[in-house]
Formats: structure tokens, sequence, C-alpha cells
């Protein structure tokens, strides 16, 4: 096996055993990087700085090359969020994950391709054109981290960095075959991740497998004195959580989830990860969260009027793209904002920013967005009282595999609803991961989600580690079909 | 111009007051909150509104905004939360502002001010913080603006009045009394000069005996207290000249020029208009338990309208003694000090009042910046007392006190400044005196006693001045008697 | 529903100067996704509190400690037009 296809806990056993250097792991992924990622475009930006393996350098603890999805700042490396709007800022800053990474050592190959603002559920929706499914290069791999997914599936990195707002880690971390995890809210610091809906996104880990998932959540979660809505408990050691048992566990598999639209492959490799849970110990019943017909709708209202109003700043005042148009419309300054905007945001950007402007504006706040957070208490509460009565929650992450690009290009409202079964952990909070469960005839990767209480990442661990170590979907590399 | 005003109209004024607070640092980031330094040289990632930056609340700018709220007789409110104010503004980094929306720091206070009848009671409405905006310059480069964001993330906090003021001298009698107390918090230079105190009003004008409101005007670029009463007169007669023609009064914003003493509309084409407030998700709401009231309100300093009242019962001062002994809150603590050492309050008062404050406005300064000692001011009224010093040359000794920190004694003692009070050296200048001025000294003798003043005059000059003129007066009496 | 007219109106709160075209599109697609909305009038929200916050955080402060700015050079470099130490704009007609 190539040295780029190991998982990290592989690499760093390999290291400690002296096998391999960091110098190594990391020459062996960036060249794989290079060759594969001009079919997959997995990556829009290689980082400026590549590491520095001199004597002068101290020993990494963790010396794993790792690509940032396009909305985690870097001081002074290039970061658009793949918008035309943002075109050449340069943060001089970095975000607080950055520099948890740096600090582990960890080695950051570049910025990944996403949905323009993670608006989508494709990566179609980005300035630099879409990422393609290393499964099927004719086919998205979800969105809107599918760059950080189809780099970690394609081994052009080991780990991968995303942002969930309402399942844009998950959904391509199922389409892709990998590990995608979005914590609890507030368990990852937001500071320096550029906003989409603030009340709902969440960094998180994309791996190879459940353990490097464990690994790469300790070094970044953590309360951040920056990030007003992180949350100080203390980080465990999620490796620890990591136990091939789940005798005792009650597990919930809510009613309204297993409804039409569901692809029937995709349901039957739901049904046999249960079965391979149960043989494991755990004990599965019927719930229901009652309010799951709303989550669609009442995230889209929430996360755009968040959006509308975190995107205002893109304005050519002070950083990335400045037009004036040659006639004068309104005045300078009003016809630099709206050529500006017109030219740098893309189609999906100005539907959410015009549907989050409509819902906040006069006359339509009460029937809209605080409609929206009323319905958001009644899902949350829905999540309050299933847990109640069982430890996880089981789903499918999408109603089905990766569909081709350009498909759903036309339609948003279809595509909105392949988050159907992701949005409600990020409107209540919880934790949420997806894993591979199986394939589809056409060997296209399907995703289980485990969902767990509020800073229950470890019993989603724990659950999710039962079950890998228990099949061997993860094993599966892209081309070996 | 107020005076047809007064038959058919009634005015009714509503003031928004900004203040910014004097935190170390800005309210949401850890950048100096400082005035006049280098543009752009106090900003950071969060206050320049970077994608990805996030804000975390100053606990001080909360504070000092309890403590407004305390003094301004709010209630505070238990629990309080940031919304975001939605406008694109170049000196807006962020495209909208951090503000308060429905749950405000405070609600529901007032402050009283003096009107010909007693006081008046003027309803605040609201108190709220927020985040101030950077500063534009227009005329440095041509076809462009220049931004400045030091200013940017400067705790603000705004106060706004019911519509109870009814005149423009109402309007000018509050912000002078909202002033003094929010100087006396010490939250705030509430200098209008630098924008650290800055007002914009509303105003309309309702027929006499209606209780609905006219359409308002709202007025800006108000630099002084003066500005604000000078454009509410203008626009009181405006309004009414226009209403009186049969016009309607347009809603809109207008400006104050200084040089032409007008308003003026904006005119601008103005953009659609909606702030579109909802909560910041950002931040976390606050929590304001009573404890926390409590132990801001002990720290209150005592407030201007009740030192006033005090120091008229304590030390029996006259209204007019009172009120500009309170109008600076150092003046007040000296002016206490002072009574520790000395029963002469009427005296130490006219000190206070008359060369005190010649000194401070003069040389544009504060009190704590003079090296004056309250006991040296009181050994100076003493000396007085005694004889030792003419008024005149107290007022000298006073002088050299401010300027060098030296002790009244010392300083007499320096320049030689000490009345001569011994007979036998008074007596040759008397002899001289009356023997240079025989013709006067006939008509005194023929009953013109005021004359007398005269001698003791040119006795002091020959003096120079150290003469003590008491003394010379009753000399000169007995000799002339005696002669 | 939703007309054209709001759409312009919608877009020029947003600053966007939307081209005619695209007005038309937007409008059939906020219309579509608006409909998709109306699903949550048929919930009882009559005794329900508004989220704004998932995670039930109060008093997040910090203390009143000046932390070092960004040095003006690095500030204004983030801007391609910027003069003597300000950001440059189109002139702001007062």
């Amino acid at each position: 096996m190539n040295l780029f296809e190991h998982p990290a806990h592989e690499l760093l056993d390999l290291l400690k055993a002296q096998k391999t250097s960091a110098q190594a792991i990391f020459e062996s992924v960036f060249s794989h990087l290079k060759q594969s990622d001009k079919n997959i475009k997995a990556f829009v930006r290689l980082s400026h700085q590549l590491p520095d393996f001199g004597p002068a350098v101290p020993s990494r603890n963790y010396p794993i090359p790792i690509a940032l999805k396009d909305n985690i700042c870097v001081e002074g490396q290039e970061v658009t969020c793949c918008s035309h709007i943002l075109e050449g800022f340069k943060p001089p800053y970095d975000a607080t994950v950055t520099q948890k990474l740096k600090k582990s050592g960890a080695l950051i190959l570049g910025n990944t391709n996403m949905d323009e603002f993670a608006f989508g559920s494709s990566t179609e929706n980005s300035y630099y054109g879409p990422t393609r499914n290393p499964w099927d290069t004719a086919c998205v791999p979800g969105g809107s981290s599918g760059g950080s997914a189809a780099a970690v599936a394609a081994h052009e990195a080991v780990w991968a960095l995303g942002s969930d707002t309402g399942g844009s880690i998950r959904q391509p971390a199922a389409f892709c075959g990998v590990v995608g995890v979005k914590p609890t809210y507030g368990r990852v610091s937001r500071y320096g991740l550029i906003a989409f809906a603030s009340s709902l996104d969440q960094i998180g880990p994309i791996t190879k497998d459940v353990t490097d998932a464990a690994l790469l959540l300790n070094i970044i979660a953590g309360y951040d004195e920056r990030d007003s809505t992180s949350v100080n408990v203390p980080v465990p050691d999620y490796t620890k959580a990591l136990i091939n048992d789940a005798k005792g566990l009650k597990i919930g598999i809510p009613k309204e989830y297993f409804i039409e639209g569901m692809d029937p492959e995709v349901k039957q490799s739901i049904l046999e990860a249960i079965d391979v849970l149960k043989k494991k110990g755990a004990a599965f019943k019927e719930i229901s969260l009652p309010h799951t017909e709303y989550a669609v709708a009442t995230y889209y209202i929430i996360a755009t009027a968040e959006a509308s109003s975190n995107l205002a700043r893109y304005d050519g005042v002070q950083y990335g793209l400045r037009l004036q148009p040659q006639e004068t419309r309104k005045s300078a300054i009003v016809d630099m904002y709206e050529e500006t905007r017109d030219q740098g945001f893309g189609p999906e950007a100005k539907r959410r920013i015009m549907l989050g402007t409509y819902s906040l504006s006069s006359g339509y706040y009460d029937a809209y967005y605080l409609r929206g957070q009323k319905v958001r208490t009644l899902i949350k509460d829905d999540f309050d009282q299933a847990f109640k009565n069982c430890d996880a929650i089981l789903t499918p992450t999408a109603p089905t595999t990766a569909f081709r690009i350009g498909e759903k290009a036309n339609d948003p409202l279809s595509m909105y609803l392949s988050d159907i079964y992701t949005i409600s952990a990020n409107l209540a909070g919880v934790p949420a991961m997806s894993l591979p469960c199986g394939f589809s005839k056409n060997g296209l990767p399907i995703g289980l989600q485990i969902i767990t209480q509020s800073f229950a990442e470890e019993m989603m661990f724990r659950i999710a580690y039962t079950y890998e170590q228990n099949t061997d979907w993860h094993k599966r590399k892209v081309g070996q079909k | 111009m107020t005076s047809s005003i007064g038959q058919k109209f009634e005015t009714v004024i509503g003031l928004e007051v900004h203040l910014q607070l004097n935190t170390k640092t800005k309210i949401f980031c850890g950048c100096a909150n400082l005035f006049g330094a280098e543009p752009n040289s106090l900003t950071c990632p969060v206050c320049l509104g970077l994608p990805g930056t996030l804000p975390v609340l100053n606990k001080a700018a909360l504070l000092s905004a309890i403590k407004v709220a305390l003094a301004l007789n709010c209630s505070v409110n238990p629990r309080v939360k940031f919304d975001r104010k939605n406008y694109y503004y170049p000196d807006l980094p962020k495209g909208y502002q951090i503000s308060q929306y429905d749950l405000p720091i405070a609600e529901h206070g007032f402050v009283m001010i003096p009107v010909p009848e007693g006081t008046k009671k003027i309803n605040v409405k609201r108190a709220h913080l927020e985040e101030d905006a950077g500063k534009l310059v227009h005329d440095m480069v041509a076809h462009s603006s220049l931004v400045d964001y030091n200013r940017t993330g400067t705790p603000l906090i705004e106060i706004v009045t019911e519509p109870d003021l009814r005149s423009s001298q109402e309007a000018y009698d509050y912000l002078n009394i909202l002033k003094l107390t929010l100087q006396y918090l010490n939250v705030s230079d509430c200098d209008m000069e630098k924008g650290s105190l800055r007002c914009d009003a509303n105003i309309s004008l309702r027929e006499k005996g209606s209780t609905q409101l006219g359409t308002k005007t709202e007025l800006k670029n108000l630099n002084s207290f003066r500005a604000v009463k000078a454009s509410l007169e203008f626009e009181v007669h405006r309004q009414e000249q226009l209403l009186l023609a049969g016009e309607r009064i347009v809603q809109e914003t207008r400006l104050w020029n200084d040089e032409k003493q007008m308003t003026l509309s904006m005119r601008s084409k103005e953009e659609a208009h909606d702030y579109r407030y909802f909560p910041e998700p950002d931040l976390v709401p606050f929590t304001i338990d009573q404890a926390t009231i409590e132990k801001v309100r002990e720290s209150l300093p005592e407030l201007p309208a009740a030192k006033f009242d005090r120091l008229r019962k304590q030390y029996q001062l006259s209204d007019y003694d009172a009120g500009i002994i309170i109008q600076d809150q150092t003046i007040a603590d000296f002016f206490e000090k002072c009574t520790q050492h000395s029963q002469e309050i009427k005296k130490i008062c006219n000190w206070i009042i008359g060369p005190l404050l010649q000194e401070i406005n003069s040389r544009k300064t504060g009190l704590a910046e003079l090296s004056l000692k309250p006991q040296d001011l009181t050994t100076l009224i003493q000396r007085v007392e005694e004889g030792v010093l003419s008024n005149l040359s107290a007022k000298e000794v006073f002088a050299l006190m401010v300027e060098t920190g030296q002790t009244p004694d010392a300083i007499i003692k320096d320049k030689g400044l000490a009345q001569v009070s011994d007979d036998s050296a008074l007596e040759g200048i008397v002899q001289s005196v009356i023997g240079e001025n025989q013709s006067v000294v006939e008509q005194i003798k023929q009953g013109k006693d005021s004359a007398i003043g005269f001698l003791v005059g040119q006795a002091m000059k020959k003096s120079q001045g150290k003469g003590n003129p008491k003394k010379f007066g009753e000399l000169i009496k007995r000799r002339l008697q005696d002669g | 529903m939703i007309t054209q007219k709001d759409v312009k109106y919608i877009a020029s709160l947003s600053r966007i100067n939307l081209k005619e075209q695209e007005v038309g599109r937007l409008t059939k697609n906020l219309e579509a996704i608006l409909h998709y909305i109306e699903k949550l009038k048929k919930v009882d929200v009559s005794q329900v509190q508004p989220t704004s916050h998932v995670f039930p955080l109060n008093n997040v402060f910090r203390e009143d400690v000046v932390q070092p700015s960004l040095h003006q050079d690095k500030a204004i470099k983030i801007s391609q037009n910027h003069h003597q130490g300000s950001f440059k704009v189109p002139k702001v007609i007062e």
C-alpha cells in the first residue's frame, strides 16, 4: 500500500516504529495529489508555503497532510469561499482551528473546493467549477465540503476539515465514502471560519476512518475565548471512546426518516447496518421526531437570513472584488456596491441572500424568521424527547447516492431536499456523523448517519467504531471497485 | 422667532444622544479605545469586520452602560441581548451594526430639568449599547472618500428621550443636565468636539391641545449644544411657516448648516431603508442580576441634582452659587475640602467662583491640572482676614499659588507682600502725604470726609502697596484731629 | 405571492443590481421556495419561544484589557485601494 493511502493512525504507528518520516508522508501525499487532482479538482489552491522539514523545525506530533475547506482562514493564504467576490483576499490572521493544527504539526496542503459560501449540496456552485466524485467522475462529490471529501476519498489528503451548516460535511462524506463529523454546536471554535449561518455552522473532520475522525477532533475541539458561542466544557480524549462493543446501547430509528424518496439501495444498507450493530449488542427501537417534515423549510429561513447579513460585508469597500459600472445609476458608492455584488456572487448566493433579506424584511419577519426560530425550538425539543429513550439515533445520511453533475442544477428546491436527513442536527445543535455503510450497484458509496446528544460525541464515536470494526466498507479504496 | 409659536402650535422634541464610553478597549475586540491615532492603526480583524471574525463583549462596557442606566433612573433589564442592524455604508465594515433592538440595557428612566414653574420630568425611553462606526473624510482626494476604522467598535450608549421636550430651551437644558450627569459618572469625556457625545433631534409641531404627534423631521450634524438649540429654533420657525401656509411637513432628515444657520434637506437619493433587525447569533444573551445592579449602584457617585440640594442645605449656598459649584465635580469636591479647614463658606465660594474659575478658564484646563491645595486657599483667605494681605495682594498671591503650587505663606514671604501694620513705620509716610497735600487737608477739615480716601491712596502708593490701608486711614484721621 | 416588484425591492435592499432577465428567473425560484416554506404555517407555535442559540449560554465576556492591534500597513494591505493609511472608496455624497 502506498503511504498516501494510509489513515493517519497507521501513519502515526509507522512513524513511531520509525518506518517512515514526516517528509516521506508529505511527499507521498503531495505528489499523488498533484497527479490525481488534475482529474478530481478537489483543490482550488495549494498552500503558498510548503512545510519545512529542515533540522531547525521542532518535531511534529501529528505530521499529517490535511486539506482545509476554502472557508477556513490561514494567515497570508488567499481564501475565497470559492466566490469571485473574495478573490485575492488574504486574511491577516489564522482561524483558531488553523492555529491548533499548526501547533499539532499537521501539514496544511491547501484549500479545497466548495459550493460558493457553502451554499449547496454538490460543489457545483463554485466559482472555480465543480469537483468530481472520485468513485464516478460523472457524479458530484456532494457538498458543500465536496472538495474536502473528494480529497480524502482520492487520497489527496489524509485528513480534511469541512464545515457543516445543514449537512455540508456529512452528505459529501456519504457521497465520497469517507467519515465526516459535525461536532456539537460550540464544540469547535468558529473563529476564522468564514460564516454562512452563524447559529448553525460547525467545523468538523473528514477522514478515512472513525479513528482518524476522533484523532482530528481531539486536535480541533475546545473552548475559544474568541468565539462567544464556543462552549467551555472539557474535551475528552475521543480515541478512548473507540470501543468495539454496543452492548446495552439503545439506538432509535426515527420513523419519519423512512419515507418516500429514499433510494431502496440506501434503505437496504441501513437495515443491514442495524443488523450489524444488533449483533454487537445494541437494542433498536422506533422513535419519533414529529417535526422532521418542517426541518428543511425552517433551515432555509434561518440559514438564509443569517447568511444575508453575514454576506453584507462583501461590498467592495475593503477587500476582494471591487467593480464600478461605466454608467452612473444611483451614486458612485451605491453603484459600486451593486455592481460588485451582482458580478461577485453566483446565482445560488444571490438566491439565498434575497430569500434571507426577504424573510427579515419589515412585514415578513414574524411570518418567516420568527416563525422559523419557533419551529426550530420544536425540532430541538423533538431531539430532547427522543434522547430520553435512546442513546443515539441512526438514519441514512442522504436519501440517495451521489447524483450526476448538472442533474439538479436547475431545480434549487430538489437540491435543498437532498439535505433532508442532515439538517435537523444543525437546527438542534447536536453532533452527528456519517460513515460508509455500503455501495450501490453502480459502485457509489452510501452513508450511515449517527446522531447523539449535545457533547455526547464519545457515544457517537463508540457506535461508529463498533460498526466500522465489524464491516469493511472503509477499507474499500477508490479505483478498486 | 418663538413669539407666534405660543399662539397656535406646540413644539414637540425628542433627543437621541450617542455617548462614547471611555473603556480601555473597544466593545467587541481588544483594540485600544483612543482618539486621535494614525488612521487605521487601532484596528484588528474583528473591528475591521474581516470574514470569519467574531465579537466578544467587553464587560466594562456593559458595566458602564448599567451605570448610565441607573444614573438616568432607568430600570435595568434582567435579560439583554444584541441584535444586528443591517445597512450599507462604507464606515460600517460588516454591513451591519451590532446594536440592541427589543431588549436594551435600560428603559423607562427620566431626567429632571428646571423650568420657570419649577422642575419638569423628561422621560428617557431607553438606553442601549452598540458599536460605533468608522470615520469618513471627504475632501482629501478627488472623487474619493477615505475611511478610517479606528473609531469602529468604540462602545456607544444611545440615550433616547420620549417626545417630552417642548422648546429649544428645554432641549438645551436637558442636554446640559444629561452631560453633567454623564461627566459625574466618569464613563465618557463627553466632548462634542471629539464626537464622544453626539446628538440628533426629532422635532414636530402640532396644534395646541392636540394629542397626536405631527410629522417630524430629524436633525443631524449638530456639533454643539448651541447648534442643537439654534437648529431647533430654525426648524420650529420653518415648520410653522409651512403649516400656516397650509403646506405639509415632509418627514426627512435635515442637516444643520452652522455657517448658514439653517437646516437643509439631505436631498441625496435615499436608498431603500429597512434595518432588518434580528438577534446577533455571534453573541449570547446577557443576564443582569440584582446583585450586579446593586454593586453598580453603590459605586455611583453623588449625582449633580443631589449634590445641588445638599450643598444648598449643608452650606446655605444660594441656588446660584450651588449651581455653579456643581458644574464640575472636582470643583465641588475642592469646595467641600476647603470647608473642612475654614468656616468662611461664602468667602471660599467667592474665591472659587471668581478667581479660581477665571484661572481655569483662561488656562483652558481643569482643576486637577492646577497644583492648588484646599488648605492653601483657606490659608490665603485667613491671611486677608488677619490683615496680613490686602485684597489686591491676595489676588497676586493666588495667581502665584496656582502657577507654582507654593503655599501662600511662602509666597508672601518671598515676595515681601505682607502688609505693614506697624504704626512707627507708617507714621513717616502719613506725615509726608499730609505735608504734600495741604489743599486736600483743608477740604477734610471743612468736613469733606470722603477726601480721606485720596490721602490713603497716596499713602498706599508711597508704601508700594505694602501698607495696611485701614491702618493708614486711622493714622491720617488721628493726625488731622490732633493737628 | 412574491412579485417582480418585490424581488426588485429586495435586490435593492441587498445591494445587488439584478439584470432584467434575472428578475424573472429569481422571482420564479423564490416563489417555489416560499411556497415550500408555507408549510410552516401549519405548525402551532402560539406557545413556543424562538430559538436564537441552541446552547443556552449566557454572559460570555472579555476583560477590558488592551490587545495589540494590526500594524497600519498590515490592516490596509487587505485593500487595493488605500491612500496614506486610509481605505479609499468612491466619493460618498452626504
